[in-house]
């Protein structure tokens, strides 16, 4: 992974030893230092010149220890802008050698440039088209694997997955899944604030009952890629779907954006989006409780008002379902499978 | 509709709540005749279950009118009279195959909760904090049922409430801690807590062959029960041993072997004297473990090698102090669970039915679910020979 290192990258891991540096002699001189850079080393200037020593160590430290530390450059232009206020303050000041603060003034312009270009950098270069996750072991961004057992066929989970228009009855986030043709499909995800992203992907392999590979085509805000395995689980157990996802974070409004996309820790949202579709699989619809039924915290009892009807996105599933299996009963073990809604047969009660 | 609501530690209140509605279309709406405080209520009630929030509703022993119905559940029509299980199961996922239906895999909505504090998503249960999915419980007028096509029971016949309300929980859980114990004959039972679950439990080893039945508490007026009402064969009262530990108080009744099979009826919030219970109760207190688990510690120190222990008394996470190394190396088998209820309601009634055990034994309060508050607090401070509160909405 850090065979190939970007001109951010390398840039930031400079920037790291530079803020340690100044961070060490801020903190062991901070009166010099002040002399230094033109500012009166009397009053509170000292306790002020060891806490920016202080964050110049934490910055450099977050510099050097981060692969990529994108976060940590952004948050070294914030010191920037704080220090150009403070600097630009003191030359209001007769207690301080004017012609020196200007001089640092500069100086301080330049190493700001120098950390908004790192930090652009090490922003934009994530931004490259992705591969499937199969071939992407060596690429950047964040990866995600989770997987479930469903308790159904493998050929009906597949066809279920194929079809990825269905994707949003179960991937909470997703708003709608359009397949435009030839392998391609447009995605549209909802965000913070009545927002929403989209993407075009296209499909790039395809073994029924066993594989579906896809990435984001270039140019999207969010390159992705991912792949789905289908797998016979042990013992007619039903059908273990194993799902390899990559994506890149983009930094700033959007990061925070896409974090909400994907669930606070990464993965979490898949795991989610797993449990639901084992459950529209198996079940037929997606379970709600008083507390889940809402996001965030909620007393766990019946909600205000007339309740949503959480269950009509699922109908078209039921339908298609009973339409499939009168279709498909032949080749299907019907016999081990109660279909929601029948009773358990008595015979399974067991006899005390 | 009226419902108890957990405010905090030791507070709750009957409040004013919206009616439950139905949500899922395997749903049902049950207008409850009558509901109970559980001894797990407790671990709510004192406050050492993780994830309640303020306003949730209580209960998950409750039977009631079916007055409701999602459009998938054909089994039952408005007016049916039924016993809901406190287990909720889809019956369709492979645990619910296997009848293991409190290891439902598809009935809790916000698995990732109790996922992060025991390793995979726990069951969903009625109004028993977020960990087992956020459900408002039935200590109320009236709750949403989910999946009532596969858990609740009716009832045809002429029983009383207070005959059938606890196959929905403590009956069940009794019997299967004792059918755990895969009791042969002549086997020497131990259980722990002679509360409702325990007295269930020695009645039930009774039902399935043991020769002898111990109960171990510290209040003699339920000691006096399990004997009276219960089947039990001996008592120990831990709070009036001279000198003696209840291990060595087993060995004694025992010629020294320790019984062949031991129960844990007791769970989190379990007391011993002397310095055990200060040493777990500081630690609870500290949150540096969420449970007390001196029962169980005993259990399997007395269990005769070759043994087993059934745990059925409920625990929430971490313990200290486990004796790994007596069970390891004395061949114990563990055996434990949450009830896969619906496995048991119905040849539970059937027994009831023949009058090989009644339900109605433990009860020792019926009050209005108005007066909630004043049963917890008799329950938690075992005032007035408490030993079940039965609610009546």
């Amino acid at each position: 992974m850090a065979a190939q290192r970007s001109d951010g990258e390398r840039l930031a891991k400079a920037l790291g030893w530079f803020s340690i540096g100044l961070g060490v002699a801020q903190l062991a001189a901070p009166r010099r230092m002040n002399r230094l850079i033109g500012v009166d080393p009397d009053g509170k200037s000292t306790a002020t010149m060891r806490a920016i020593g202080v964050r110049e160590i934490a910055a450099g430290v977050g510099l050097l220890s981060q692969p990529r530390p994108t976060q940590w450059a952004w948050g070294r232009v914030a010191g920037d802008a704080m220090d150009l206020v403070l600097v630009g303050d003191a030359l209001n000041s007769d207690d301080n050698d004017r012609p020196r603060a200007a001089t640092t003034l500069a100086l301080l312009f330049g190493i700001t440039a120098l950390d908004v270009y790192c930090a652009q950098r090490l922003t934009n270069t994530r931004r490259a088209p992705m591969t499937t996750a199969v071939d992407a072991e060596r690429q950047e961004g964040i990866r995600v694997r989770k997987s479930v057992t469903v308790n159904r066929p493998a050929d009906e989970v597949y066809a279920f997955w194929r079809n990825l228009e269905n994707l949003p009855r179960f991937m909470k986030n997703l708003e709608s899944v359009q397949v435009t043709g030839g392998g391609r499909s447009h995605w549209r995800a909802k965000a913070p604030a009545g927002t929403s992203v989209e993407w075009d992907a296209e499909i790039t392999d395809d073994r029924p009952n066993a594989l579906i590979a896809w990435r984001s085509v270039e140019g999207a805000e969010v390159p992705n890629a991912g792949v789905v395995r289908f797998l016979q689980a042990p013992g007619g157990r039903g059908t273990e779907i194993h799902v390899d996802l990559r994506y890149d974070p983009p930094a700033g409004k959007l990061g925070a954006l896409v974090a909400k996309l994907f669930g606070d820790e990464p993965g979490q949202q898949v795991d989610g989006d797993l449990r639901r579709f084992k459950q529209v699989l198996e079940v037929g619809e997606v379970l709600y409780s008083d507390a889940s039924i809402a996001s965030g915290l909620r007393p766990a009892h019946p909600p205000e008002g007339q309740a949503p009807q959480l269950y009509d996105r699922e109908e078209a599933i039921l339908a298609e379902r009973s339409a499939d299996t009168a279709a498909t009963t032949s080749n299907r073990d019907r016999a081990s499978s109660t279909p929601p809604g029948e009773p358990r047969p008595s015979s399974a009660m067991p006899r005390l | 509709m009226r419902a108890n609501c957990w405010m905090g530690t030791q507070r709750v209140e009957v409040r004013d709540v919206p009616d439950p509605q139905i949500l899922n279309e395997r749903d049902c709406i049950v207008k409850i005749t009558s509901t109970a405080i559980c001894g797990s209520d407790l671990h709510l009630y004192n406050g050492f279950m993780p994830t309640m929030e303020k306003g949730d509703i209580l209960g998950h022993e409750f039977m009631g009118e079916v007055v409701e119905c999602g459009r998938a559940v054909k089994n039952l029509k408005v007016g049916d009279r039924v016993v809901v299980p406190f287990t909720i199961s889809c019956g369709v996922c492979n645990a619910c195959r296997a009848e293991a239906f409190s290891c439902c895999e598809n009935s809790n909505p916000i698995p990732q909760v109790s996922e992060a504090v025991v390793g995979h998503p726990l069951c969903g249960f009625f109004g028993y904090s977020r960990l087992t999915g956020g459900f408002a419980g039935g200590q109320a007028e009236y709750a949403r049922v989910p999946y009532a096509d596969v858990g609740p029971l009716k009832i045809e016949n002429g029983f009383t409430d207070e005959q059938v309300l606890f196959l929905s929980d403590i009956l069940p859980t009794g019997y299967m801690a004792a059918e755990m114990c895969d009791i042969q004959p002549g086997d020497f039972v131990a259980v722990w807590g002679a509360g409702p679950v325990g007295l269930f439990a020695m009645a039930s080893a009774k039902l399935l062959g043991a020769e002898r039945v111990v109960a171990i508490d510290r209040f003699d007026y339920r000691l006096q029960r399990a004997v009276a009402r219960a089947g039990a064969t001996d008592v120990i009262n831990y709070e009036q041993l001279d000198g003696t530990t209840v291990v060595d108080a087993l060995k004694e009744l025992t010629g020294g072997r320790g019984p062949d099979k031991c129960i844990d009826a007791v769970g989190m919030e379990a007391h011993a004297p002397g310095l055990a219970y200060a040493y777990d109760r500081t630690k609870q207190a500290l949150k540096l473990e969420i449970d007390r688990p001196i029962a169980v510690r005993e259990a399997i120190m007395a269990c005769r090698s070759g043994g087993t222990v059934s745990i059925i008394g409920v625990y929430g996470g971490m313990v200290d102090k486990f004796p790994l190394g007596s069970l390891m190396n004395r061949a114990i088998t563990i055996k434990t669970g949450q009830t896969h209820v619906p496995r048991y309601m119905k040849p539970l009634l059937g027994r009831i039915e023949r009058g090989e055990i009644d339900p109605t034994m433990v009860i020792s309060h019926i009050l209005p679910l108005a007066d909630a508050p004043k049963g917890y607090d008799m329950f938690v401070n075992k005032m007035d020979g408490c030993e079940k509160v039965v609610l009546k909405a």
